[in-house]
């Protein structure tokens, strides 16, 4: 039993909260990218997921995908409802932190996951069916694949490398964000009438609130206060700059603009990007991955045009495109001086860790397509996953949750209590 | 008494609305429109796909005046808002049969 870290603790404690700040901080940067009838939907998919997966990692997440590893896909039993964690449990791969430390930076890992989906599908999908897909989802897909890469599943012994996430957390989820917006199928009007973002502002602060929350993603995954995660945090400081960089020149050569989505847009795509590689590359490193990331996600946002896919906000141009660039580029680029062995092939270790790269991303793209989809195909068959048309035209905020995000005129036709109503109300908790 | 409504490129409001005041003319109603005439839309570049838009964002402009000032009125609205390229807007005229000042009271040409 190592000697408890109070360095690492505290480190691996800010970490988490930090990265449950990226969630909300997802919910102001795809809230401000759809329309304003939709904005509190698109706020509430995120907090949904705030509310439900903690819950669900005590009872059975965390036990699923940690408690050890049964042939390498699924976790245990053994700590449902964290049985059996106590105050003088360890990390359960020997390092000098909490077990509950542990449990808590992986939960918010989960929560932001599971989020991410909800941009392919917003502005029209029942909040209902988004109740239902969150549990079955994270329950039937990312568990298994944390179990997989983190959890000393088949992934991890194949030797591929994802540090904070790549492919359980970005790949894992843009397929999913795929599968979904094809079961969702395109919203109204879309794409010949533009559905252009009603608040940029907001979009850029979430994208500030990611960039921020992100350092304990990377950086925290280290789980431990020392050099590992000082180099995982410059990198993502640098390949993230560089993104921004490499989207915007993508932007003024089609646009002839720089646009404020893009430069928004392209700091993601860089973080999802060296999120896997943050501490297998060096900086230099770090800023090829973040610049060709942000460019190739930039280049790939068009593709739902030309395949007919309402991705609505690019969770696949940038989710999955980019935890695809990070986690292949990690063939590429890994140094033997971050890794300590496995070495990429510009730096001589030849196609080895590419291949093993490749069938990570692969596996993990597939699985995760395939069972959101058939979920999603469930869904709808049942509870339906889709808000009826009239809902949808005249704002999913109203008929979803009776409320709107913005009241700007005083004649609006929001719900309004009765005038009578109040006054008597007041009175009667005066008496009381 | 006349209405005129004017409609024309946003960032012309400015010196339309000096250009009536220096004539004399004491009130208007302003509002945002969109819309197209000959100009009709263009396309552009966003996000990846490529758009028409159809609408252009106009100011569209109203004013009440006398029977005898509408030419002049015209002339003024017409130079301000002028810039020689397609797409400057339209002006036209509609009788206005009664007019009434809500606070006063006062009924026809005072009320203007």
């Amino acid at each position: 039993m190592p000697e408890l870290s109070a360095g690492d603790t505290a480190w691996v404690l800010t970490s988490a909260a930090l990265v449950l700040l990226m969630t909300p901080g997802l919910a102001f940067f795809y809230g401000g990218m759809v329309r304003a009838k939709a904005v509190l939907n698109m706020l509430m998919m995120s907090f949904l997921a705030l509310a439900i997966v903690p819950v669900l990692w005590v009872l059975w997440g965390y036990t699923l995908a940690f408690d050890g590893t049964n042939g390498g896909l699924i976790g245990g039993l053994g700590k449902f409802g964290l049985d059996g964690v106590g105050l003088d449990s360890m990390h359960p791969g020997g390092l000098p932190i909490p077990e509950f430390s542990f449990v808590a930076f992986q939960a918010v890992f989960a929560i932001i996951t599971v989020a991410l989906i909800s941009g392919a599908i917003a502005e029209r999908a029942s909040f209902r069916g988004w109740a239902l897909f969150v549990p079955l989802w994270l329950t039937l897909v990312y568990l298994p694949v944390a179990n997989w890469v983190w959890g000393g599943g088949w992934i991890f012994e194949l030797g591929a490398l994802d540090f904070a996430g790549g492919t359980v957390v970005h790949i894992n989820a843009g397929a999913a964000g795929l599968a979904l917006a094809l079961v969702l199928g395109k919203r109204i009007g879309w794409p010949q009438q533009p559905m252009r973002p009603h608040n940029l502002p907001f979009v850029l602060l979430g994208a500030g609130l990611l960039w921020f929350g992100w350092f304990g993603f990377n950086a925290g995954s280290a789980l431990g206060a020392n050099g590992l995660a000082s180099a995982a945090f410059v990198n993502t400081m640098v390949a993230t700059a560089a993104a921004v960089l490499g989207w915007l020149l993508v932007d003024v050569v089609k646009q002839k603009h720089s646009t404020t989505l893009g430069a928004a847009s392209g700091a993601i795509a860089g973080l999802v990007a060296i999120t896997p590689a943050c501490a297998y590359v060096s900086p230099i490193g770090a800023i090829i991955i973040g610049v060709v990331a942000g460019a190739v996600c930039a280049l790939c946002v068009g593709l739902k045009y030309r395949f007919g896919y309402d991705d609505s906000l690019d969770v696949v141009a940038v989710h999955l495109v980019g935890g695809v660039v990070g986690t292949l580029m990690i063939g590429l680029l890994a140094s033997a001086d971050f890794t300590g062995e496995a070495e990429g092939l510009f730096y001589g270790g030849g196609v080895d860790l590419l291949w093993r790269q490749a069938v990570a991303a692969a596996v993990v793209i597939v699985f995760s397509f395939v069972v959101a989809y058939v979920l999603g195909k469930i869904i709808d068959a049942t509870v339906g996953f889709r808000v009826s048309e009239e809902e949808e035209v005249d704002g999913i905020d109203l008929n979803s949750h009776l409320e709107t995000g913005y009241e700007l005129t005083s004649t609006s036709a929001g719900p309004t209590r009765s005038a009578a109503a109040a006054p008597a109300r007041a009175e009667s908790a005066q008496g009381a | 008494m006349k209405l005129v409504t004017a409609v024309i490129k946003p960032f012309k409001l400015d010196e339309v609305r000096k250009a009536l005041e220096a004539f004399g003319v004491n009130g208007m109603t302003v509002t945002e429109a969109s819309g197209y005439g000959r100009q009709k839309g263009h396309t552009e570049v966003y996000r990846g796909a490529e758009y028409t838009v159809d609408l252009v964002p106009k100011v569209r402009l109203e004013v009440l005046v006398d029977d005898l000032d509408v030419d002049q009125v015209l002339g003024v609205i017409a130079e301000a808002a002028r810039t020689g390229k397609i797409g400057d807007g339209k002006i036209w005229v509609t009788p206005a049969e009664a007019v009434i000042r809500v606070r006063t009271g006062e009924t026809g040409p005072d009320a203007l």
